[in-house]
């Protein structure tokens, strides 16, 4: 399997405030990555380097054999990145099938096909009920579900998670553990999470990176990263592994 | 495509549509003059209001000086008629060109270098400043003391040459405000549409949809800059003189956009709604000072302030959404 995104390197400061400390590391196509960490730990910085919001001081990130770092955030999407937030942010006053159809449009100029692809991803999302909606009635998984749905709807080759699981119930979690899991295997979608919920990256992710204070300090298979002991300290907790 | 225009419309919302077009058609056989000119202020109005939706109530870019657009718009057409004898309607691509080229100016000044929200409004404002002193020192088009077009007792309406009576106003007014309607109907079912609502929603969401949202942002201000200059030139044909301190004046500006506001910013009908409702009632209201012996100066700005703050208390969404949940029109045809 070839790379389908390259980190090497990345810094990024903010004044005195070392967010991301050369970090490095490669999503296989056809992956499921999970970067998780302590809070302040950079996740959030290195995912926002990735999807284009801030640019790296130094390194370099090429995807699809391409370097993309620096541009800007609608062309890096345009390449085939799609991302949600960590707070969402759905078009409030829209209806929750136009913020997918938006999404759709992306690679579909004509309304009607862009409106069908939209419905696909709704069914997909379990969102398909409530299209008519306005995004700012859903509930806070439903929001997140939304995240994805409208990321999902720009027919992207990877997917950048940013927490979706954060606030859902277990029984949620694993609906949303599947429906990725689904993705992943059925068209192949390559999908780089940060993740703070360890039920769900123990199910989902191949490999792991561990960051702390803006530094990666492990990589490898979940079951392996979680035993290392300098992941234990930093980040787990001792009674996390037993 | 005329099928697909009407899609989403329930059947309901058709069968008032095609009476009010109706009612509007046959005004200036039922009107006396004075209600035909109310009538051709009150489409103006709905007019110039459906334009600075495009920027506003779209694509979520508060525009405080389309003053601007229109007296570009006026000046440009009156100036080529005055000193060239070019018609109207040839002096209208120019003067769509012109506020077209001033609204690129503004948006790139604002969008390239990050002037958003209430920064971006002053700056609107700024221009439209620039823009009455500028005209009130340039001689060629009569600065301050103001630009005539000849005027002459015209046995019949000349179409070409914009010179007639109030009927033929009216009609190119109403034309003019029934192809505004439809061209934003359109565009709001369009990708374009869809991307100036993402963008009034929330930017960086749209941008990650991948979005160009400056390019999107500079369609809605070059837009809307050419539709309000349309309006520019009526309004120069129709009354015959522009004197900077009026056309330009921040006052125009705020008329301007009181109608949207008051029908519901974003919505096909607000527009419409606002500038029937506030025009009418101003209207109304002067006559029945008139009538009951008062002489108030400044009656109509007390009362549009009223209008404002009772629509702002009341139904924040302006009235035309609170309407067509009463009128059963909102909606999908299921």
């Amino acid at each position: 399997m070839t790379a389908l995104l390259a980190v090497d390197g990345v810094g990024k400061r903010f004044r005195g405030l070392l967010a991301v400390d050369n970090v490095s590391f490669r999503v296989a196509q056809g992956a499921i990555f999970a970067v998780i960490g302590p809070n302040g730990a950079g996740k959030t910085t290195l995912f926002n380097i990735i999807a284009g919001t801030f640019a790296p001081d130094r390194g370099s990130i090429a995807f699809a054999g391409e370097r993309i770092d620096g541009l800007a955030p609608d062309e890096i999407c345009r390449r085939g990145i799609g991302r949600t937030f960590q707070l969402v942010r759905p078009f409030p006053g829209l209806s929750v099938e136009d913020n997918v159809l938006i999404g759709a449009m992306l690679r579909r100029h004509d309304p009607t096909a862009a409106r069908r692809r939209a419905h696909e991803v709704l069914l997909r999302l379990d969102l398909f009920g409530k299209r008519h909606q306005p995004a700012s009635a859903l509930t806070l998984p439903d929001r997140k579900r939304l995240e994805v749905a409208r990321a999902l709807a720009t027919d992207p080759k990877l997917l950048l998670l940013d927490e979706v699981m954060a606030g859902l119930r277990p029984a949620e979690t694993d609906r949303m553990v599947s429906v990725l899991t689904e993705l992943n295997r059925g068209s192949g979608l390559t999908i780089l999470l940060i993740e703070h919920v360890m039920r769900a990256v123990m199910a989902l992710a191949g490999r792991v990176l561990v960051l702390h204070h803006g530094a990666a300090i492990a990589e490898g298979p979940p079951e392996a990263v979680v035993r290392e002991p300098a992941v234990v300290q930093s980040y787990l907790g001792a009674e996390a592994v037993e | 495509m005329i099928g697909r225009l009407f899609d989403e419309v329930p059947r309901r919302g058709l069968v008032l549509l095609a009476g009010l077009l109706v009612v509007l058609l046959a005004a200036p056989w039922i009107a006396n003059d004075y209600l035909l000119t109310v009538l051709i202020i009150v489409l103006y109005f709905a007019y110039t209001g459906q334009a600075w939706n495009v920027m506003m109530g779209f694509a979520g870019q508060l525009s405080l000086g389309h003053a601007i657009y229109v007296g570009l718009g006026g000046y440009a057409a009156a100036a080529l008629y005055v000193h060239f004898g070019i018609g109207p309607w040839l002096g209208l691509a120019a003067a769509i060109a012109i506020a077209m080229a001033c609204g690129a100016i503004i948006g790139f000044l604002a969008f390239r270098f990050g002037v958003g929200g209430v920064y971006f409004a002053i700056l609107t404002i700024a221009f439209a400043e620039f823009a009455r002193i500028g005209f009130d020192h340039f001689r060629w088009v009569g600065a301050s003391s103001g630009f005539f077009l000849p005027v002459a007792n015209y046995t019949r309406n000349d179409l070409w040459n914009l010179r007639g009576n109030p009927t033929m106003f009216y009609y190119v007014m109403l034309a003019l405000t029934i192809a505004a309607f439809a061209l934003c109907h359109v565009l709001l079912k369009s990708r374009v549409g869809y991307y100036w609502q993402a963008i009034r929603e929330d930017e960086v969401a749209a941008r990650s949809l991948g979005i160009d949202t400056f390019r999107y942002k500079m369609y809605a201000v070059v837009l809307s800059a050419g539709m309000t200059a349309v309006a520019g030139v009526f309004f120069a044909f129709y009354y015959n003189n522009l004197f900077p301190e009026q056309v330009f004046h921040i006052s125009r500006s705020i008329e301007l956009i009181l109608g949207p506001i008051i029908g519901g910013i974003g919505t096909l009908f607000g527009p419409l709604i606002g500038a029937f409702l506030l025009t009418g009632l101003s209207e109304a209201m002067q006559e029945l000072l008139t009538a009951l012996g008062f002489d108030a100066p400044g009656a109509k700005q007390v009362f549009y302030g009223l209008c404002l703050l009772a629509v702002v208390m009341a139904l924040p969404g302006g009235v035309w959404p609170w309407l067509a949940a009463k009128l059963g029109v909102n909606g999908r045809r299921s």
